[in-house]
């Protein structure tokens, strides 16, 4: 009898999770569940229509013995590498110009953010493949300015940085949240250091950058861990070409994945995806604790 | 008298600066259009945003079909069937779940969350190949509702917005919930009618970034859609890139345009409804 009341009370205390249940739904059916079998299945040689046939630890030999794939970790690292600190700047000085109110901020913030909106869409890779193709658009203006023409989409070292140049462009987002961080700081910090004589690049050095740091770590994070994963730009602007320039490990995936029909190899793969971006937020993360500024001790959970 | 000089001369670069960044942004975009108004054999000689000849048979044939089954407009029309369903499912259960976390105590609060965070670095590229299984297993793939692409949002699959939410229903006080629970509402009635309407301005922003997202994915599509009829634009800019490229580059170009049109229109929308002013959540 007690036991019962007891059992109704812990239902009646804890009924709210009622909310949560789609979410939890979702992330057993669709996230956990596939993770697991992923795990699993990187242990076999699992082909869509060939079954299994053998399990062990070939996948991970096999990925460890392959150069294609020790070179496509790095060209993903290096792409992150490349890529995100660029974008990260130019959102940043963008965001340092217009955080003010002045004639045409408006405009200028548009203009700025527009290309994000078609950010990692099959249209703006093909605008890319347009404009950097041998005779494409890139050319033809360096001709008009007497510089030697670039051929961008077949040499591996110009494809890999044409593909780092269309993220760089859609800088948008990041430059958002900065934006906001800034509008957030309390204007009397900087009327302050003003009286004391900092000039606006010194006060932005000094006390708006520490301010915002820790979107700007966030961004940082995020921006690294979805540069590990692009897929659309270089797989519809080069298809990994040149001389596997522009292979990322998310094409060399989808290859095994889609072309092969080799599942059990790509779930390995997959994990090593996982692993490697899960490393780096750790790195991240473990880094940000250390450096940042946080005005209200607010953490996470 | 110096430090005014010194002021507009800081004007005057960050005038130059942006600009400059504005205009190398926008042109490529402006430089599209311009293409499309243009014949193949001068398409890529001119650099200057007016065309000198304006031709207009590369938006023509934008709109004529490939093989039959697909079209622009239809294309167009079946990238909303995804996007729209999609976006709405995601502001109940993304609104449901931040709701559930951020008001409640409940057994295992703690570790449901650890997981609810997990998820953000869970990369959906890692996903795709079990997710391919599951799908095909479950007959999913090529479903005319577009199942494996719906579905996972529809239960707030995209955990970025749960947090994102959660961070401002933090920002509203606790006396609302209290006031409406003495007025007589139940926990659901609070959400709805004194929860919701403040977080309007985050939820648009929600929904435009869920749009454009699911606009631009191109993956996805490409892995669950295989009918022809069925293709969203991203596949179908895509499979006109690698019919025409190379020789009919106005058409491609058009049909590009085309796509990017309704993301523009979208956000240009969107932004008249959300002032910065509008969110008004810091104390």
């Amino acid at each position: 009898m007690a036991k019962q009341r007891t059992s109704a009370g812990f239902l009646r205390k804890n009924r709210h999770i009622a909310y949560i249940l789609p979410w939890l739904a979702g992330f057993l059916v669709f996230r956990a569940a596939p993770m697991l079998y992923a795990l699993i299945c990187g242990f076999t040689d699992f082909h869509l229509f060939r079954g299994i046939s053998e399990t062990g630890l070939m996948n991970y030999r096999a990925i460890a013995a392959d150069p294609a794939v020790g070179r496509a970790v790095l060209l993903t690292v290096a792409f992150a590498a490349a890529s995100v600190p660029l974008r990260l700047a130019l959102a940043l000085l963008i965001a340092a110009l217009l955080a003010k109110r002045f004639r045409g901020v408006r405009i200028y913030r548009t203009a700025c953010y527009l290309p994000s909106i078609l950010g990692g869409s099959v249209a703006a890779a093909v605008l890319w493949k347009a404009m950097f193709r041998d005779r494409g658009l890139v050319n033809t203006v360096l001709g008009r300015l007497h510089l030697p023409a670039v051929s961008w989409l077949s040499e591996p070292h110009a494809a890999f940085w044409t593909v780092v140049l269309l993220r760089v462009w859609e800088f948008g987002s990041p430059m958002l949240l900065f934006l906001a961080a800034l509008e957030q700081i309390p204007q009397d910090l900087t009327d302050a250091a003003r009286l004391d004589g900092a000039g606006a690049v010194r006060i932005f050095f000094r006390i708006k950058l520490p301010m915002i740091s820790p979107v700007l770590f966030y961004n940082a994070m995020l921006g690294f861990c979805s540069a590990l994963q692009e897929f659309s730009a270089p797989f519809v602007i080069t298809g990994g070409g040149p001389r596997g320039g522009t292979t990322f490990l998310s094409l060399l995936l989808y290859r095994s994945a889609f072309t092969a029909n080799e599942m059990g190899y790509a779930s390995a793969l997959a994990w090593v995806l996982f692993l490697l971006s899960a490393g780096f937020s750790a790195l991240f993360l473990t880094a940000g604790g250390r450096l940042l500024y946080y005005a209200d001790e607010g953490g996470g959970t | 008298m110096k430090h005014l000089r010194r002021s507009t001369r800081m004007k005057l670069l960050r005038y130059a600066v942006l600009t400059a960044v504005s205009l190398l942004m926008i042109y490529p975009l402006l430089w599209l259009l311009a293409a499309t108004l243009r014949s193949n054999t001068e398409l890529f000689t001119e650099t200057g945003l007016i065309p000198k000849s304006p031709d207009i048979s590369g938006w023509k044939r934008a709109f004529q079909p490939y093989g039959g089954q697909i079209d622009l407009l239809h294309a167009a029309l079946n990238t909303y069937l995804i996007a729209l369903p999609k976006t709405l499912l995601t502001f109940i259960s993304v609104t449901l779940t931040a709701y559930g976390f951020s008001r409640f105590r409940f057994a295992g609060r703690r570790v449901l969350m650890l997981m609810l965070f997990s998820t953000l670095f869970l990369p959906q590229t890692v996903l795709y190949v079990p997710q391919f299984v599951l799908f095909t297993r479950l007959g999913w793939v090529d479903s005319p509702l577009y199942l494996p692409l719906i579905a996972p949002a529809a239960l707030a699959g995209d955990t970025v917005f749960v947090v994102m939410l959660m961070q401002f229903i933090r920002g509203i006080p606790k006396a609302y919930d209290e006031a409406a629970k003495l007025d007589g509402c139940n926990s659901l009635q609070t959400l709805r009618y004194v929860l919701v309407p403040q977080l309007r301005p985050a939820l648009l922003s929600i929904g435009v970034l869920q749009l454009l997202h699911t606009v631009n994915d191109y993956m996805g599509p490409l892995l669950y859609v295989k009918s022809p009829a069925r293709y969203p634009m991203s596949v179908f800019v895509k499979l006109s890139m690698d019919a025409d490229s190379g020789f009919d580059w106005n058409r491609v170009l058009a049909v590009c345009c085309a796509a990017m049109l309704p993301q523009i229109v979208i956000y240009f929308i969107a932004q008249r409804f959300t002032t910065p002013e509008a969110g008004g959540l810091k104390e």
